[in-house]
């Protein structure tokens, strides 16, 4: 690890932070209906929209029907998608002539990217037509980011109004999320993407002749404009399939950096929109230190273990070299491995390295940030949803011990908030822990492993915990396109995604109803170190508790096993 | 504690033996899980035994995990006792009772008191327990409230105003009573006082019932965890004993904070008690803790209720010793607070001690009627009056006379500060002016001061004018108040305040601060009062003291403060099970993991053993904790959230580690 190494994380943060600010506000204005520099660009497409859609602007919706539309949104999406998937093969811009993909692989991939998960069973460019790519997975890419963004919309509404039965509209706020932040956003990004190499076209595939004289085909396709959604919106779903390890998707350092921050930019300007939107600004910072530290922790014990020499190799008298398996020169050891810490924090799970390739105690901390639910950053407005979750649970316990009915930004928290926070963060992890175990009990699961004992065990927990947070990265050691996999992990996927979100809407509905109890020398003060001593604390005990036998039987024992030069 | 006595300690222990009933376990979902844990591994003992396989893991499991349910019933059983005995005794007093009902044609006639019903007129001579709650409406008694305060001072109620509410149970020590009776059978005070005590009519507070909630869903999660857990171990080749995986779920669940659950709420509404108030739910008290707003009333909460005389001001020409010898005079018949206090500071000023100063003979004294706004005294000749400048002025001006423009100033002065001035004449010669002063009781600046600081605003309501208000106010360091305030004032107050998000304490005792009360989120009635406000609040403090309100406040929040230490302290002594049992189920197979036996525990078997033991050590060993409460001490919120983490988080990291460290090694002595 180079100082400028570090230099440069530093520089790189403090842009992302910098620029997380500026559409953090932006955003608050869009989302709160003012005007911004893009209204007169925009607004007359929105308003073209909605009167197509037959929307009325101005509506507010009750919680209840705010749930209604997601959930009704949601399975149009799976419906549609899986026909396009199936029936790719009668569809136009498909100069490969793709074949129609298999139902359950279909159906398997629809969920997965309405999900916003955008978990690949399949290789990308040997599966899916431009059409698919395009008119299904891409729009996919766009809604599934904004109408997450819409939901958390919703439970930041449940904390800034009071004694009201509406939680906004969840068309207005999807629609508002696509036009005014992830289109402008995707462009510029595709813009530079493309400015470094990455391809955009619709050319059939390329034949080349290698050096050696062999033949390779090339894939072509429009992948700058997917790309820059597939990170904006923490989408992750590659347009190839070793996503942005591959040069066409991530060509240079430059590039990498733009993707990286990317993965992170929305995020993390969700929740300084959040402050911004309590008209307390200090509480958005707050968050985001908590989210930061915990980021750092990761990161940090990721970068110990794979930079520490493997002893394996040690043995074979090989020294001065690091853990380069899976990752790819032009980034290095510490960009991968910041790459790696990013995309599962987030919902992203677009991949730069292998993570599979990681040391088992890398691989551990990958499958915590999404074990816990991705909430550290998190996806597109469902990552300041679970760390909201987060939050109630560890006011709840503190508000306690000083004596208060639990509360937070003045409303007060009863059992209501509580069943469906706990539902929400709990729900998801027992999921993962259940099929994890199932599928290494019996054979179509532990068919489909590429490696035994305790690596095998992480790759199944690794798929599990990736399906539950919606992530989408995988151990790639694990064949998931399988009956068994597709299905199991489709329970996953839509368990991560509808346990988190429907109780968010219900807890908004709930808490818009209730009054702002004003601050008092009585009431807990959020905005500070205590606060971020205590979120922090609550999320990585609910993690360790909740993970501890798995992970002492998988990542920590492989870890023991290679301290002892164990191999199999 | 004087709980932890032999006189309670037995029978609480054939208590939690009665409680292992699992009809009426469920009603405690951990512990349930807990004794169903203990049947199976009882079963698992049994079959080992037969079939010759070792029984000492099993035995030893079992023994610990039936003694967690007994301990955890233990500690409800303990919480519970004192309260039935209160009951018991308060039950027995009722019984006993006898009316001497009115009935409609005049006639007296005795009945039980069971059948009194609303409405109904009873008799009560000297020496009489009186049969139920009601209020007075003829005559003066002098009352023995002890059977229900403890307060062995007598009080005394009379018909007419705010002290007319007498109480079932208690005894009348001198005068006869009519009484008017309030409430029909079942809902007297009474009745809910044994209701109460007893636990029976306890509903779950919200917090309460979302701390259930937590606890319930840890419990599913480690179920989750620790039913999954074989699966994974049969995949990487090992099996984990039946024993051992009821042991590990055991100790990860909330076992701690779910077996003192019940308790820490019994023993809250049980120190309430102890304080001399009676919490009509124990929602009531929590709800205390929340407040951020308490309503006081000026008279008899704020001051001592009367002005006092305090300063005598001579007109121009007029010698100081007339003044306040006429003053005195004209006040010598005056039995009001006032008209005394005049009279004391009159003797003062003159250096005249007890009886010296008599009644002039042949004097006649002019009683203060809403008329005339004045008193006086006809003696020797002269005609005294004291009263308002209002008054006086019109007395003058029947004789073409007015106020000199000193007293005017005089007048305003006094008023300027906030207190009230009587203006003397003597045969329309004004004299001067006395400054009636109100005094604010010893020790309310200090309560309320203590009240900010744990943030609560205090609003003074009161019927004076602004002036008087705003001096009273700054003297007692209130943070607010209302002057000219009407009885209904109190009611939209409160609404204002609930309509900003505050909850709102209210103090009462009159009738017409029933509908306040009512509105209020906690309403404490003073047991003086009458009995509207006695229903309509949901407290009622027996020593009539109105700053008692911050005594509840501080077992509302220590009532919370321990539910949440505990559950802290329950979930942190998890990490230290893990590390005492996951290394010991999988070094067996897996000798590299025993890097993970930080605590270096001497053999698997030991290992589970221990955790299991300490997880049911804990219990016993937090009942203090959980009957007395942890201490609320009025620091800044930080302050007091640092400690608690400190001791109940951190120390509940580290406390099991050493805990199951010693275990380990008596184990291994034994």
């Amino acid at each position: 690890m180079k100082l400028i190494d570090i230099a440069a994380l530093l520089i790189f943060f403090t842009a992302l932070i910098s620029a997380s600010l500026v559409l953090g506000k932006y955003m608050m204005k869009v989302f709160s209906g003012s005007k911004t520099f893009m209204t007169p660009v925009i607004h007359p497409i929105e308003r073209l929209i909605y009167k197509v859609c037959s929307i009325d602007e101005s509506s507010e919706m009750t919680w209840k029907s705010y749930a209604f539309g997601f959930i009704l949104f949601n399975i149009a999406g799976i419906i549609l998608l899986t026909a396009i998937q199936v029936a790719q093969g009668y569809l136009p811009l498909n100069p490969q002539k793709l074949p129609g993909v298999k139902w359950d692989s279909a159906l398997n991939t629809a969920i997965s990217f309405v999900t916003n998960t955008n978990w690949q069973g399949y290789s990308g460019e040997m599966t899916m037509s431009y059409f698919t790519q395009m008119t299904g997975l891409t729009v996919q890419n766009f809604v599934s980011a904004g109408i997450g963004m819409a939901a958390g919309l919703a439970l930041i509404r449940g904390f800034t109004r009071k004694e009201s039965a509406t939680v906004g509209n969840i068309w207005v706020d999807m629609i508002r999320s696509i036009l005014y932040v992830l289109i402008p956003l995707s462009i510029i990004t595709a813009v530079i993407l493309m400015s470094q190499g990455v391809i955009q076209n619709f050319h059939s595939y390329v034949t080349a002749e290698t050096l050696e004289g062999g033949k390779q085909i090339l894939p072509m396709g429009p992948a700058a404009s997917q790309i820059a959604i597939k990170q904006l919106g923490t989408n992750g779903g590659g347009f190839f399939n070793v996503n942005s390890a591959h040069p066409f998707e991530n060509p240079t350092f430059i590039s990498n950096l733009v993707e990286n921050f990317s993965i992170l930019l929305i995020p993390c300007a969700f929740v300084f929109m959040f402050g911004y939107m309590l008209n307390n600004r200090k509480q958005g910072q707050t968050i985001f230190i908590t989210m930061t530290l915990l980021f750092a922790i990761g990161l940090s014990l990721v970068l110990w273990s794979d930079y520490r020499i493997n002893p394996l190799y040690e043995n074979a008298g090989i020294t001065n070299v690091q853990n380069m398996e899976g990752k790819e020169t032009r980034f290095g050891m510490f960009w991968s491995s910041v790459w790696s810490e990013s995309t599962t924090v987030t919902s992203n799970g677009s991949v730069n390295s292998m993570h599979d390739s990681y040391m088992p105690l890398a691989g551990m901390v990958q499958m915590f940030n999404m074990g816990i639910g991705e909430v550290i950053y998190g996806g597109a407005g469902v990552g300041l949803i679970g760390f909201l979750f987060y939050v109630i649970l560890a006011m709840f316990v503190a508000g306690l011990m000083i004596g208060r009915t639990p509360e937070f930004m003045g409303k007060k928290f009863g059992p209501y908030e509580m069943g469906m926070s706990l539902v929400a963060l709990l729900l998801p992890m027992c999921t993962a822990v259940i099929l994890a175990s199932i599928a290494v009990s019996i054979q179509p699961g532990l068919s489909s492993l590429n490696n035994p004992s305790a690596h095998g065990l992480s790759e199944i927990l690794y798929a599990y915990f990736s399906a539950v947070g919606n992530n989408g990265s995988a151990f790639a050691g694990l064949n998931a396109n399988t009956l068994f996999y597709n299905s199991t992990l489709s329970i996953a996927l839509l368990a991560g995604r509808f346990a988190t979100v429907l109780p968010a809407i219900a807890i908004a509905g709930s808490l818009a109803q209730k009054k702002i109890v004003p601050d008092s020398a009585a009431t807990f003060p959020t905005r500070g170190i205590l606060f971020v001593a205590v979120v922090a604390g609550v999320i990585i005990i609910m993690g360790a508790l909740t993970f501890f036998p798995v992970f002492a039987l998988g990542p920590v024992l492989e870890h023991l096993f290679v301290q002892q030069s164990l191999s199999f | 504690m004087n709980l932890l006595r032999s006189e309670f300690i037995l029978p609480s222990l054939k208590e939690s033996v009665k409680k292992l009933n699992p009809f009426t376990l469920c009603k405690n979902p951990v512990m349930f899980v807990v004794e169903i844990g203990s049947v199976i591994t009882t079963v698992v003992t049994l079959r080992n035994f037969f079939s010759g396989e070792s029984v000492f893991l099993p035995l030893q499991v079992s023994i610990w995990l039936w003694a967690t349910v007994i301990f955890a019933n233990f500690a409800e059983s303990l919480a519970e006792i004192k309260g039935k005995a209160r009951a018991e005794s308060l039950r027995s007093t009722k019984n006993l009772l006898i009316a001497t009902r009115i009935s409609e044609s005049g006639k007296e006639e005795q009945v039980n008191a069971a059948l009194l019903k609303k409405g109904d007129i009873i008799v009560v001579h000297e020496g009489d327990t009186i049969p139920g709650d009601g209020d007075i409406i003829q005559g003066t008694g002098l009352i023995d409230e002890s059977a229900i305060t403890g307060e062995s001072a007598p009080v005394i109620r009379e018909s007419g105003g705010d002290r007319c509410g007498v109480t079932g149970g208690t005894k009348l020590l001198s005068g006869n009573i009519k009484i008017r009776i309030a409430v029909n059978q079942g809902e007297s005070f009474l009745d809910s006082m044994i209701k109460m005590v007893e636990g029976a009519k306890r509903q779950k507070s919200p917090n309460e019932a979302a701390m259930d909630i937590l606890i319930i869903a840890l419990t599913i999660l480690f179920l989750i965890v620790v039913v999954t857990l074989p699966a994974f171990a049969k995949y990487m080749g090992l099996s984990i004993s039946i024993t051992v995986l009821v042991s590990l779920l055991v100790c990860l669940m909330p076992t701690t904070i779910g077996g003192l659950l019940p308790a820490i709420g019994i023993a809250g509404m049980d120190r309430v008690l102890q304080h001399n108030v009676i919490a009509m739910s124990g929602r009531a008290i929590e709800a205390a803790g929340d407040v951020n707003i308490v309503l006081l009333d000026k008279t008899g909460t704020i001051t001592l209720g009367n002005r006092m005389a305090s300063e005598f001001i001579p007109a121009d020409g007029v010698d100081m010793k007339l003044l306040i010898e006429d003053a005195m005079y004209s006040s010598l018949a005056d039995e009001t607070p006032e008209g005394r206090s005049i009279v004391i500071l009159a003797k003062k000023e003159l250096g005249i001690h007890g009886g010296d100063i008599r009644q002039p003979e042949d004097s006649a004294f002019i009683p203060f009627t809403p008329e005339t706004a004045m008193s006086g005294i006809d003696m020797q000749g002269k005609k005294i009056r004291k009263g308002s400048l209002q008054a006086i002025e019109e007395l003058l001006k029947k004789n073409n006379l007015v106020i000199p423009d000193k007293i005017y100033t005089a007048v305003d002065q006094v008023s300027m500060a906030g207190d009230t001035p009587l203006v003397v004449v003597s045969d329309n010669v004004v004299l001067g002016v006395v400054r009636l002063k109100d005094i604010v009781k010893s020790g309310i600046a200090a309560r309320i001061a203590q009240l900010r600081n744990i943030g609560i605003k205090s609003v003074m309501i009161t019927g004076d004018t602004h002036l008087t208000a705003a001096s009273i106010a700054a003297e007692a360091g209130l943070d607010d108040f209302i002057a000219q305030a009407k009885p209904e004032t109190k009611l939209t107050l409160i609404r204002k305040y609930q309509n900003l998000g505050n909850l709102v304490a209210m103090i009462g005792d009159g009738t017409n601060d029933a509908p306040a009360l009512a509105q209020a989120d906690v309403a404490v009635a003073m047991n003086a009062g009458t009995q509207a406000a006695r229903e309509a609040a949901n407290m009622i403090d027996l020593d009539s003291s109105p700053t008692k309100l911050l005594d509840i406040v501080e077992i509302g929040k220590e009532i919370l403060i321990t539910r949440g230490a505990l559950t802290t302290f329950s979930i942190a002594n998890d990490v230290a099970k893990y590390f005492a049992i996951i290394p010991a189920i999988f070094a067996v197979k897996y000798p590299a993991l025993g890097v993970l036996n930080i605590m270096r525990l001497e053999s698997a078997e030991s290992a589970v053993l221990s955790a299991v033991i300490f997880n049911a050590l804990v219990i016993p060993a937090l009942i203090p904790v959980a009957l007395r409460g942890v201490k609320y001490s009025v620091t800044s919120v930080s302050a007091l959230l640092r400690r608690n983490l400190l001791i109940y988080g951190f120390g509940g990291i580290i406390l099991p580690f050493i805990g199951i460290k010693l275990i380990d090694m008596l184990i291994k002595v034994v």
